[in-house]
């Protein structure tokens, strides 16, 4: 698993990437309320903002982590946004995201460079 | 940071583990462990403590309960004077264009007037009834702390340290004794619970909040679930839903302006922008505040511009509160809307992220109120 300073997991599933957030962004963003995804066929480049997410106390958006296609987004988020907290690495994932240049996660933080920047 | 004000319970919000925000110069606690949803529902189906010690408690005090009563409603258009011994009223006080600049809770408490206003608020709202009101003293009570229980076991909660607590009706007002503290307690609140408001002396104020929370049916509810909560009960909040370039009928604040103090009545006017408001109840207003439901489950907040059409160009409003309702499941709002498009059941739009999103037009409150009248 992979994560951006923007408190993004990235997990490869064969020549996918599966992105969503941290349990460590969903608790400091709270009780999510709404999710809207990205189209899926879309192509996004790095951080280009594709996702917004709501809280019980604000918006915040969510920004693709890599350049690539969307492939599928995750719709039993989109009616039960509530499980971006119950189940933030799970159940709660975001899109897939078809990779254009793998190589841009080279540089990102592993899990034990992730734990230390939100320690 | 550390010039921030704290409340007598400052300790015990940390301890119960909240996180604590800066409000109105206060530092408040915003939601604690249970979270803002949690603590919602909580006090919907139980009961919620909610610290509101940052608001102003004032006593208004003159040759006897008329006098106060009488030079208040120079400054405020309800009707204060015919409220009787420990009943409690809702009302504002107005500037000359007729807008409004606080609202408040004001209780006849036999020899004096006992208002309530809004903690950002306070400090002019004690400069404009010092500098305005003659043969009446006015004193900030600042050894008091506030604490509102609110839902429906707060009712069976405070009748179990004083059984009188189960005597009083919606808005009545007496004193109790709570945990030993001499407690003035309301029956009201800011939820659309039923639930009472009790002012205890600031040293005692932690042993009150205690022996409310040790009951099982109790948990601490932060600024977060209050303003979800009083959302849904279609309460205003001054500064949003209402401010000095609205005026009470605009505000749809009509039902708060008794008729005596209306044109004909036995004390019509007298307070500032009378003509200006008085004269809106009779002819009208060119837009009005309502309540509004977003189809979709997208939240629309405070300042999304709301129109006619999907394509229309010319703005008819804009959202004044709003966000996500736990008890309705889905988003609400309250917004002003320009005059014709305020009927229930009209459809509007209102522009999020660049997309004209629909919703309705919706009576108030989104859940129905459940006080004890």
């Amino acid at each position: 698993m992979k994560y951006t300073e923007e408190h993004e997991w990235l997990r490869a599933e064969d020549d996918l990437i599966v992105v969503g957030i941290t349990e460590h962004a969903t608790t400091q963003l709270g009780d999510i309320v709404f999710v809207e995804l990205p189209e899926v066929g879309m192509t996004v480049v790095k951080d280009e903002e594709i996702v917004v997410i709501e809280s019980v106390k604000a918006a915040s958006d969510i920004m693709a982590p890599i350049d690539g296609e969307i492939v599928e987004v995750n719709d039993a988020l989109t009616d039960n946004p509530s499980l971006a907290n119950e189940d933030a690495i799970g159940g709660g994932w975001f899109f897939k995201i078809k990779p254009s240049d793998p190589s841009q996660m080279d540089n990102m933080m592993d899990e034990a460079a992730y734990n230390k920047l939100i320690a | 940071m550390s010039d921030l004000l704290h409340t007598p319970l400052h300790d015990l919000h940390v301890e119960l583990g909240a996180k604590m925000v800066p409000f109105a110069g206060y530092s408040m606690p915003v939601q604690y462990p249970l979270g803002v949803m949690g603590e919602h529902t909580h006090c919907r189906i139980k009961a919620g403590l909610f610290d509101v010690s940052h608001m102003g408690q004032v006593i208004v005090k003159g040759a006897d309960y008329a006098t106060a009563a009488s030079a208040l409603e120079t400054l405020i258009p309800v009707d204060i004077l015919g409220l009787r011994e420990n009943r409690q009223r809702y009302g504002f006080f107005t500037n000359d264009a007729g807008g409004i600049m606080d609202d408040l809770m004001l209780a006849n408490r036999g020899d004096h007037v006992f208002v309530v206003v809004n903690a950002a608020c306070k400090i002019a709202d004690i400069a404009h009834m010092t500098a305005k009101l003659d043969a009446v003293t006015v004193t900030e009570i600042t050894d008091r702390a506030l604490l509102a229980l609110q839902g429906p076991s707060a009712e069976g909660v405070l009748s179990a340290l004083d059984p009188r607590a189960a005597d009083m009706r919606f808005m009545d007002i007496a004193t109790l004794s709570i945990a030993g503290a001499e407690a003035w307690v309301s029956r009201s609140g800011y939820t659309g619970e039923d639930g009472y408001e009790i002012s205890v002396p600031a040293e005692q104020a932690v042993d009150v909040a205690r022996a409310l929370l040790a009951h099982d049916d109790v948990e601490p509810i932060g600024l977060g679930a209050r303003d979800s909560l009083r959302l849904e009960a279609g309460l205003c909040l001054y500064g949003q839903d209402m401010d000095d370039g609205l005026n009470p009928v605009e505000a749809s604040l009509t039902w708060a302006i008794q008729k005596v103090r209306r044109t004909d009545g036995a004390r019509a006017g007298g307070f500032p922008g009378a003509d200006i408001i008085l004269k809106a109840l009779e002819k009208g207003v060119a837009r009005h505040r309502v309540g509004l439901k977003p189809e979709g489950r997208a939240p629309m907040r405070q300042g999304v511009p709301l129109f006619e059409t999907a394509d229309s160009e010319t703005q008819i409003g804009f959202v004044t509160s709003g966000g996500f309702g736990p008890s309705v499941g889905g988003p609400v709002a309250m917004g002003i809307v320009a005059d014709s498009l305020h009927k229930s059941g009209t459809v509007l739009y209102g522009e999020l992220r660049g997309k004209r999103l629909p919703l309705t037009v919706t009576p108030l409150p989104f859940i129905p109120a459940n006080f004890k009248r």
